[in-house]
């Protein structure tokens, strides 16, 4: 085991952190509603792809139905649990969350047991690819292509659109936006969807790092949490640094001092939100 | 005297903002002890669940000190309820099984640990507080599952059986001795815990919850209060962790999961913030609710206490205590005027 | 160059707060310049200055929330701006908030008798405290009814009308018993029925607290203040009596002229 393959399986890693986190910094640090059922809509998307794929469809069109699901059940959330939330302090949202995240699991395992859930890599990822110095499994390439394609195509929607300032806008003052034509509610409906959207595609595009147990939704969601808080509460850019941090760190410390893995992880991420309580990168409209 | 240049009509009226002892609320407030021990007497079988019932109203009243008081927002409660239980059968198993030494060994690891923690992340607030009280419940469950030799990893430990307590009263089958062990410490954390709510501390932390900075102006150090106070809870939830250990005779490392977490906080918020009765309401329906339920496997179980969570926050905003408000206020408006000003007494005002 | 109002020329006027080269910087903007102030027992000082130059930042720095880049704080001869803003607070500095700061869920009398036990030192005492706090609120009710407050004693806060709840501020700083007492915009949204309460309230502070006021309303702090310091993008453009400011051609252009009619 290279010192390399251990940076590359670090980087896959940390992709998959980034691309489920990413809704994630974006409800909690743009609509400023504490979501503690994000890791249970990415689970949602990953036992819908498993449970597609094992019925026989291929991995895309399970993925992009998953996904697309996940992101329907997303938007009914939103108008049905979560908007009621906003204008409530941290306490309610969190135990409302909290709450369904409960739910969620509970039905899940009611539906498809207890076990674990596999979600077979398709076959045209499976593989090795020659990178020259050794061979090195494709679907990990994969994870980080996808991973640098979307922060790629967030900086350019979120920066070179208006639809990150109109967000910012529409939180900071909703009357303010709605006078100048922003459906404020629609917005927030599909900003909500995106990320759970988001977040169920790294469920199934990262099931083979992040595998799909039962208690998926609440082992993963201090790690989503994390990402989201080390990178800065609204900001993509801080979360996409703070994934590839944190997930290099926890995979070297895996691979080199097992025993003391968690230990060095949660005292970095403990040392890093006192250092910078706002986050790496915190957002400008953060507070 | 600075102010005597400032004086209008000189109408001081007596001092009354503590609320009287009145005989009548002397009765309210035995009522939820007498049913303690009308459980005993009456439901022999049940012994086991009102244990835990009487456990989980001292994890809860842990959490209201916090919470309900002092206005953390602690998502990882379980890491000190766990930490005194897993203190506590660490000491029965090298040290000494005396059970009360046990107990006070355990709640003070458990408000050291608070206090360092407390020290390290409350100079943060709102979400990244959150995130915080989640990242230590989480470094500490990982290290439990690491510490294989102290903690037993996966599989928790066993500990041995326990001395009489006080060199008196054996651990029954039963679990008679454990029932009355469980009530007597919480009668006496929760008489330590009315007093310091009431206290100047309990005044100001409960003040820094609605506005610190109005505390800072009046010169209270916010930080070291804040502190104190997630230390004293993190003490009584540490209590309670050894209590469960001490009665079940074994820690497991669930008692550190965000289940716990989730579990204590909907309890309190089920029976109502800032009422030092909330916690008894908010467990009995719990304990109950779960012993209902005691034929679902676990993940059916968390049904429950997800659907309990939600409808806290949609129903019972103020939890269920707030139905005695309801009832309380109809039997005042009919008898006397309202008395000006609310009191944060436990019991509603009942003119006597 | 000290600037000490005396309460009568009989007593010698000891100065109780000063401050020396106070600055500070944000960025680029210099929102603080060599601040030299002096503050004399029972001092009237009025703050005037337009928006944005630096009448809150040197509040702030007084009290020990913005840390100064340079410069000291003396209260009673002593350092004290290396102390945190709560011991400050201990000493004698005592401030009013532009907005209210109230404990909103509490009983006015709840509100002053938490500052009193803090003043006593009573802030930590958790199980024995009954008779120190029934004094506590035995005082809380006298300090009602100097600034007025009595028959509201126990209200709540939220329930009070604003002006009412501007008294309250200002009471509960007066409980502390302060040496010098900040005012920031005492009447700062108060509509004019209930404004003349506050404008009695301030006539009647105690004539041995130095008193430092900020206020836009030009009316109340001519009326109040026997010297005003006119500030200018964060440094001391001139001061003296309002009669002399009123006549101070400078300050008319720089400020006057500007934002006030």
């Amino acid at each position: 085991m290279t010192h390399l393959t251990i940076l590359l399986d670090g980087l896959a890693y940390g992709m998959v952190l980034f691309i489920i986190s990413v809704g994630l910094t974006v409800t909690m640090g743009l609509m400023r509603v504490v979501n503690l059922a994000h890791g249970a809509f990415a689970m949602i998307g990953g036992y819908a792809a498993s449970v597609l794929v094992a019925s026989g469809f291929p991995f895309a069109a399970a993925a992009a139905l998953a996904v697309i699901g996940v992101a329907l059940i997303g938007a009914v959330a939103e108008l049905t649990i979560y908007r009621p939330l906003y204008r409530k302090g941290e306490l309610p949202q969190s135990l409302m969350t909290f709450g369904f995240t409960f739910v969620v699991i509970a039905t899940l395992t009611t539906l498809f047991g207890t076990g674990m859930r596999t979600l077979p890599i398709p076959a045209a990822l499976d593989g090795l690819v020659d990178l020259g110095f050794r061979a090195y499994p494709l679907y990990r390439l994969f994870l980080i292509a996808v991973g640098l394609a979307l922060f790629g195509l967030l900086w350019v929607a979120v920066d070179g659109t208006l639809i990150g300032a109109r967000l910012r806008a529409a939180v900071d003052n909703p009357r303010m936006s709605q006078a100048v034509g922003v459906n404020v509610n629609l917005l927030f409906t599909l900003t909500f969807a995106a990320g759970c959207a988001l977040a169920a595609f790294g469920a199934v595009v990262g099931a083979q790092l992040l595998p799909l147990d039962p208690y998926y939704a609440l082992r993963y969601l201090v790690l989503f949490l994390v990402v989201v808080g080390v990178g800065g509460l609204g900001n993509f850019k801080g979360s996409f640094v703070a994934a590839i941090v944190l997930g290099i760190v926890e995979t070297s410390c895996k691979y080199l001092v097992p025993s003391l893995a968690p230990y060095i992880f949660y005292s970095l991420v403990l040392a890093l939100l006192l250092w910078k309580p706002a986050g790496l990168m915190p957002a400008r409209s953060a507070r | 005297m600075t102010a005597s240049a400032v004086h209008s009509a000189p109408r001081a009226r007596p001092a009354a903002a503590a609320p009287m002892l009145t005989p009548g609320r002397v009765v309210l407030h035995a009522i939820p002890w007498l049913l303690v021990i009308a459980a005993y007497v009456a439901l022999p079988d049940y012994l086991t669940l009102g244990t835990n019932v009487l456990i989980m109203i001292l994890f809860a009243l842990s959490l209201e000190i916090a919470l309900g008081y002092a206005g953390i927002v602690s998502l990882g409660h379980a890491a000190f309820y766990g930490v005194g239980a897993y203190a506590a059968g660490i000491c029965a198993i090298h040290f000494t099984n005396e059970p009360l030494l046990g107990l006070l060994f355990a709640t003070a690891v458990a408000a050291v640990f608070g206090l360092v923690t407390g020290a390290l992340i409350l100079h943060t607030q709102g979400m990244t507080l959150m995130m915080l009280t989640l990242a230590v419940a989480a470094l500490i469950a990982e290290a439990a599952n690491q510490a294989h030799a102290l903690t037993g990893g996966d599989d928790g430990l066993q500990l041995p059986a326990l001395k009489p307590l006080l060199g008196l009263f054996k651990f029954d089958l039963w679990g008679h001795t454990a029932y009355l062990y469980a009530g007597a410490v919480l009668l006496v954390w929760f008489l330590l815990s009315w007093r310091i709510v009431r206290s100047p501390f309990g005044r100001s932390v409960n003040g820094i919850r609605q506005n610190p900075r109005r505390m800072r102006a009046i010169g209270a150090p916010v930080w070291r209060r804040l502190v104190a106070a997630y230390g004293l809870s993190a003490a009584m939830a540490g209590t309670a962790g050894a209590l469960s250990a001490q009665a079940t005779g074994s820690v497991g490392i669930a008692s550190l999961s965000l289940l716990t977490s989730g579990t204590v906080l909907m309890v309190l918020v089920l029976g109502g913030m800032r009422r030092l009765y909330g916690a008894f309401v908010g467990a009995v329906v719990y304990v109950v609710v779960q012993d209902l339920a005691a034929e679902l496997d676990p993940f059916r179980w968390m049904f429950v206490i997800g659907g309990l969570l939600m409808a806290s926050v949609l129903f019972f905003e103020n939890g269920l205590m707030s139905i005695v408000d309801i009832v309380g206020r109809a039997r005042t408006s009919r008898k006397s005027p309202p008395a000006c000003g609310p009191d944060r007494g436990p019991a509603p005002k009942v003119t006597p | 160059m000290t600037a000490a109002a005396t309460p009568d020329a009989a007593t010698p006027a000891a100065v109780v707060l000063s401050t020396r080269g106070l600055s500070k910087t944000f960025g680029a903007l210099q929102v603080a310049r060599g601040i030299d102030l002096d503050l004399a027992r029972g001092a009237r000082l009025g703050l005037i200055g337009p928006n944005g130059a630096g009448k809150t930042t040197l509040v702030n720095l007084l009290t020990g929330f913005t840390e100064p880049d340079a410069g000291t704080i003396t209260l009673d001869g002593e350092r004290i701006d290396r102390l945190s803003g709560d011991e400050r607070v201990r000493r004698g500095l005592v401030r009013t908030h532009q907005l209210n700061t109230l404990l909103v869920e509490e009983t006015a009398r709840e509100n002053i008798a938490v500052a009193i036990a803090e003043r006593e030192g009573l802030g930590w005492r958790m199980l024995r405290y009954g008779a120190r706090w029934r004094a506590c609120v035995a005082e809380a009710d006298e300090r009602l009814a100097e600034v007025g407050l009595a028959d509201v004693a126990g209200h709540r806060v939220s329930e009070l009308p604003y002006g009412r709840q501007r008294l309250l501020e200002i009471g509960i700083a007066l409980a502390m018993r302060p040496r010098v007492l900040l005012l920031d915009e005492p009447a700062a949204g108060v509509p004019s029925g209930e404004a003349h309460a506050i404008h009695d309230m301030i006539d009647r502070l105690p004539p041995d607290v130095a008193v430092l006021m900020i206020e836009h309303d030009m009316e109340i702090v001519f009326r109040f203040a026997r010297e005003i310091i006119v500030l200018v993008q964060g440094a001391i453009l001139t001061r003296g009596t309002p009669a002399q400011i009123a006549r101070d051609p400078q300050v008319r252009s720089v400020y006057l002229g500007r934002s006030v009619a």
